[in-house]
C-alpha cells in the first residue's frame, strides 16, 4: 500500500464515537417507530431546521451538478434523488475508494404543509440547500376573541 | 446523531499539528486514491469548503490537506434533524511513492478537491531492453 494513514486517535474522539455507537440504536428505534422518516441503507445525511415561515433542508452532495439532483414535493413528503456516477477510469489502481457513488434516494416527511410552487433549491460548493415556505394554512394565526356583551 | 446507516462525515482521527485559534470539531474528508501510470490522483470530498481556505502541504513524503469551514448556520439554530456537522477538514497521508513535489497540481470544483501527484522520473516503470550477446 502506498498510503498509510496517520492514526493517533484522540481520546475525546474515541469517547464520542463510543457514544455515537450507543445512541445509534435510539436513532434506529425512532426511525422504525415512524417518529421520523424511514431510513434506508446508504442514505445521505440531512440537516433540517425551521427559520421563520420556512423549512430548510441541507445536504452535502460534493461533485454533483444540478442535473444529477432531483427534488420533488408530493403529499407532504420531500423526495431527494441523487445520482453520483463512480469513476470510469480504466487501467488505474485504487489505493482507496471511500467516496460514495451510485443512486441515492431520501424521503422526508414534512412536519407541515408547504407551498410547493415556491420551493427553492440551490447548489453551492457541493452543498444543496432546499427552502420550503410554509403553506398559508400552516402559518400561525392569531385568533382574536370577540367579547360578547 | 449518526445513525449506523447514515453516511456522515467521519471526524478527523488526529488533531492538527498547530494550535488552532478557533475550536470545534474537524472532519476527515473521504478520499479516493488512484494510481495511474505517471501520477497518483487524490480525490477528496470537501463540501462547503472554499478554494481560498484550502491548504495543501507536501513535505518529506507527508501530504496534508486541510480547510477552514465556517458554520453555515448560527450556533443557536434548533435543528429538527441534525445528522451531520459542519467544520474544518483535516487529513494527512504518508506517500511512500517518489513524487515530484514541484509539479503537484490541484483543482477544486463543487466541493471536490482533485490533487495530481506526478511520479518522480525515477519511480516510473522503465522498459529494460534485453540485448542478445552473440
Amino acid at each position: 500500500m502506498v498510503f498509510r494513514c496517520v492514526n493517533t486517535r484522540h481520546p475525546l474522539n474515541q469517547f464520542r464515537d463510543e457514544m455515537d455507537r450507543l445512541l445509534s440504536g435510539v436513532a434506529e428505534y425512532t426511525a422504525t417507530a415512524g417518529l421520523w422518516p424511514r431510513t434506508s441503507r446508504g442514505q445521505r445525511a440531512v440537516n433540517l431546521w425551521e427559520e421563520g415561515d420556512t423549512l430548510n433542508v441541507e445536504l452535502e452532495v460534493p461533485g454533483l451538478s444540478s442535473d444529477q439532483v432531483d427534488i420533488s414535493v408530493v403529499a407532504g413528503e420531500l423526495t431527494i434523488e441523487l445520482n453520483r456516477p463512480g469513476s470510469k477510469e480504466e487501467g488505474v489502481l485504487f489505493h482507496r475508494r471511500e467516496r460514495w457513488f451510485g443512486e441515492i434516494k431520501r424521503v422526508l416527511r414534512l412536519p407541515f404543509d408547504v407551498d410547493a410552487d415556491r420551493v427553492l433549491a440551490e447548489l453551492h460548493d457541493g452543498v444543496l440547500k432546499i427552502t420550503l415556505p410554509k403553506a398559508e394554512n400552516a402559518k400561525p394565526r392569531k385568533i382574536s376573541i370577540a367579547s360578547v356583551s | 446523531m449518526a445513525n449506523e446507516n447514515t453516511l456522515t462525515k467521519p471526524p478527523a482521527e488526529e488533531s492538527a499539528d498547530q494550535e488552532r485559534t478557533r475550536g470545534g470539531r474537524h472532519y476527515r474528508p473521504t478520499v479516493d486514491i488512484l494510481e495511474k501510470a505517471d501520477e497518483l490522483l487524490v480525490v477528496a470530498d470537501m463540501p462547503g469548503a472554499e478554494r481560498d481556505t484550502i491548504d495543501i502541504q507536501f513535505e518529506d513524503g507527508s501530504l496534508t490537506i486541510s480547510a477552514e469551514v465556517e458554520p453555515r448556520q448560527p450556533e443557536d439554530t434548533e435543528y429538527l434533524l441534525e445528522e451531520y456537522g459542519v467544520g474544518d477538514y483535516y487529513r494527512s497521508f504518508q506517500v511512500s511513492e517518489a513524487i515530484d513535489p514541484g509539479r503537484i497540481t490541484a483543482e477544486f470544483a463543487e466541493g471536490v478537491l482533485t490533487l495530481h501527484l506526478p511520479k518522480a522520473e525515477t519511480s516510473k516503470p522503465r522498459k529494460i531492453a534485453i540485448t542478445t550477446s552473440a
